[in-house]
């Protein structure tokens, strides 16, 4: 395999995460190896890989759930070793998982704020700053593309889609500039991923930082600056956009050989089934 | 659906309506200052605990011992004074204390083993139902403590729990004020104070609540002890009012709360509902209790009215479930 591109987006900025030769361990188990990618201000990383790849595993480390055992992490360009994931969000860095860590039943602009609430007046007299809290929600969610008709809704009545942006409006709300989103498109139908993606675009586009985990290698293609393939633990390396096709890119995520080999004992053609 | 109609107690503020309209026209008691103070006095007693239990109920809990406790702490007060010569005020403080250990115990079993609160209050509840009755027995050779009024600083206590005062010609009961201005704090702190945001998340989701820094495990301690201070303040009420207490005070009401909270449109699920809306619950009971007496009907309709609003309300704050909650 290739080593990674030189960086596509070749400019003086120092990335705000970069990762060198980064492993983990669990005892005597190595989940994951030799990762080496980096990501800057605007641009979209797409990590890539099947099952047990190593992806979640990686997460982990950038989020700072887990510690790395191999390798470094430069946080703006800074070596850092997270001990937890407040520490990668003083960097700079927070997490989106899959449950979004939403309340459905809950206004959006209760979600917005949960655990952080705003609040003016002292005392037994200290209340929530509703207008505030209610107008920064409106105003987060336009940056990213979305109109509210009312920020008082139950989140629950939102789309998966309105949801996933909610999610990472409020991380940048609360400070992220590099935000890793979990497979944020994998439980959605085509046109709520389709709408995920502009998310991830619009939000590139306001500088933000995007690691997008994802095994869909149609989504990353989507959205991609660059591109990060894991497969049995290790990094099959980190592409640029135009150092590699789409093609390409799904024969090693797959393992294009393994499929080829699969490919006459399936044997039909790819049917119109299911397009999900 | 707009602004209005989400809100959960639009329901009740119907039902209440309809009810008040029928039972004045159809009884020449309802509408009088005498009917009114009746009934609204009914209200008050159910109404304080039944909006303590839907702060609750939001955060996702039961409380099944709320009903006895009410006795437990008049029994507590009416021992302590008559049979121990115990200042009043010193009296009411050991209650009150006695009532929020009972809560800070349902509420550390709830919190540490995360077995379901009703069972575990339920377990409470019958504890001291037996307690209530066993105790008084064993103290006074009866079931009922009287002679309450002969204490000294009865009367000053009285001020604050048996009182009342005349307005547009009604005998007003203090209750009825304290019932008033506990819905209108239960309201401000549900909807205006990061505690209430944390009730209604907790109770929605509590372990999206956890990951994103909310305190569960306090929430739901602070909700336990609100309503073991509600059941305390009720107690009092009661015992002042009358000045007696029997052993068996409060037995059976603690569904009468949990109906009253749901009428006014909380999930049994948690994560919604409204102070405002237990109130209503508890208004409607209270004018069903007295307008049914009024109307010279068998006491034992009010059951089957009970239940059928139950069963309406239920119905209905299914709607509310399927439009929000469960898309997710």
């Amino acid at each position: 395999m290739t080593a990674a591109e030189p960086l596509g987006a070749a400019d003086a900025r120092t990335p705000l995460l970069e990762v060198r030769g980064l492993g983990k361990s669990y005892g005597s188990v190595r989940a994951l190896s030799g990762v080496t990618a980096s990501i800057g201000a605007g641009e979209v990383l797409c990590v890539l890989g099947d099952n047990g790849a190593g992806k979640s595993t990686l997460i982990k480390v950038l989020a700072g759930a887990h510690g790395h055992t191999e390798g470094t992490l430069l946080a703006h360009g800074i070596e850092q070793h997270f001990a937890s994931p407040r520490d990668a969000l003083s960097r700079g860095i927070a997490t989106v998982y899959q449950d979004l860590a939403l309340v459905p039943l809950l206004p959006v602009w209760r979600n917005f704020f949960l655990g952080a609430e705003e609040t003016v007046g002292h005392g037994p007299f200290r209340r929530l700053a509703v207008a505030a809290m209610r107008a920064t929600t409106r105003d987060s969610l336009v940056t990213l593309g979305i109109t509210l008709r009312d920020v008082d809704q139950p989140i629950g009545t939102l789309s998966g889609g309105e949801r996933q942006a909610v999610a990472i409006a409020r991380a940048v709300h609360f400070g992220a500039e590099l935000v890793i989103l979990d497979e944020p498109t994998s439980a959605l139908g085509v046109t709520q991923a389709g709408l995920v993606l502009r998310y991830i675009a619009r939000a590139r586009d306001r500088g933000l930082g995007i690691v997008f985990i994802t095994h869909n290698p149609h989504h990353a293609w989507a959205v991609g600056d660059r591109f990060l393939v894991l497969r049995h633990g290790t990094s099959l390396g980190e592409f640029a956009r135009d150092g590699i096709t789409l093609d390409a890119l799904t024969g090693l995520m797959a393992g294009g050989e393994e499929l080829d080999a699969l490919g006459p004992l399936l044997g039909r053609p790819a049917s119109a089934g299911d397009a999900l | 659906m707009t602004g209005l109609l989400r809100r959960p107690e639009v329901g009740a503020l119907v039902a209440a309506f309809g009810i008040f309209l029928y039972f004045s026209i159809s009884t020449s008691a309802f509408l009088t200052p005498a009917g009114v103070a009746t009934w609204l006095y009914s209200s008050s007693l159910f109404g304080i605990m039944a909006v303590a239990v839907a702060l609750l109920m939001i955060g996702g809990e039961f409380d099944l011992s709320a009903g006895a406790m009410t006795g437990t702490t008049g029994l507590i007060v009416g021992i302590a004074t008559t049979q121990w010569g115990l200042n009043v005020w010193l009296a009411l403080v050991l209650a009150l204390a006695a009532a929020l250990l009972v809560g800070a115990f349902n509420a550390w079993l709830v919190t540490s083993t995360a077995l379901p609160s009703f069972i575990v209050t339920l377990a409470t509840f019958f504890i001291l139902q037996g307690l209530n009755l066993a105790v008084t027995k064993l103290l006074t050779g009866t079931v009922a403590i009287q002679g309450l009024g002969a204490v000294t600083g009865f009367d000053q206590a009285r001020v604050l729990f048996g009182s009342s005062f005349p307005l547009f010609g009604m005998d007003v009961k203090i209750s009825i004020v304290w019932w008033i201005l506990l819905t209108a704090l239960a309201t401000w702190v549900l909807l205006r104070t990061r505690f209430g945001n944390w009730v209604f998340a907790v109770g929605g989701q509590a372990a999206s609540s956890r990951q994103v820094g909310v305190p569960v495990r306090r929430v739901k301690f602070g909700l336990f002890l609100t309503t073991a201070g509600a059941a305390w303040l009720v107690g009092m009420l009661q015992l002042f009012d009358v000045s007696t207490v029997q052993a068996t005070t409060g037995i059976g009401q603690e569904f009468v709360y949990i109906i009253c909270a749901v009428v006014g449109g909380c999930l049994l699920t948690g994560g919604f509902g409204s102070a405002i809306g237990a109130a209503l619950g508890a208004l409607i009971y209270g004018m069903a209790l007295q307008g049914i007496v009024f109307a010279q009907w068998d006491s034992n309709w009010l059951k089957a009215f009970l239940g059928g609003m139950l069963l309406l309300a239920v119905l209905v704050n299914l709607g509310v479930r399927r439009q929000a909650g469960d898309r997710s």
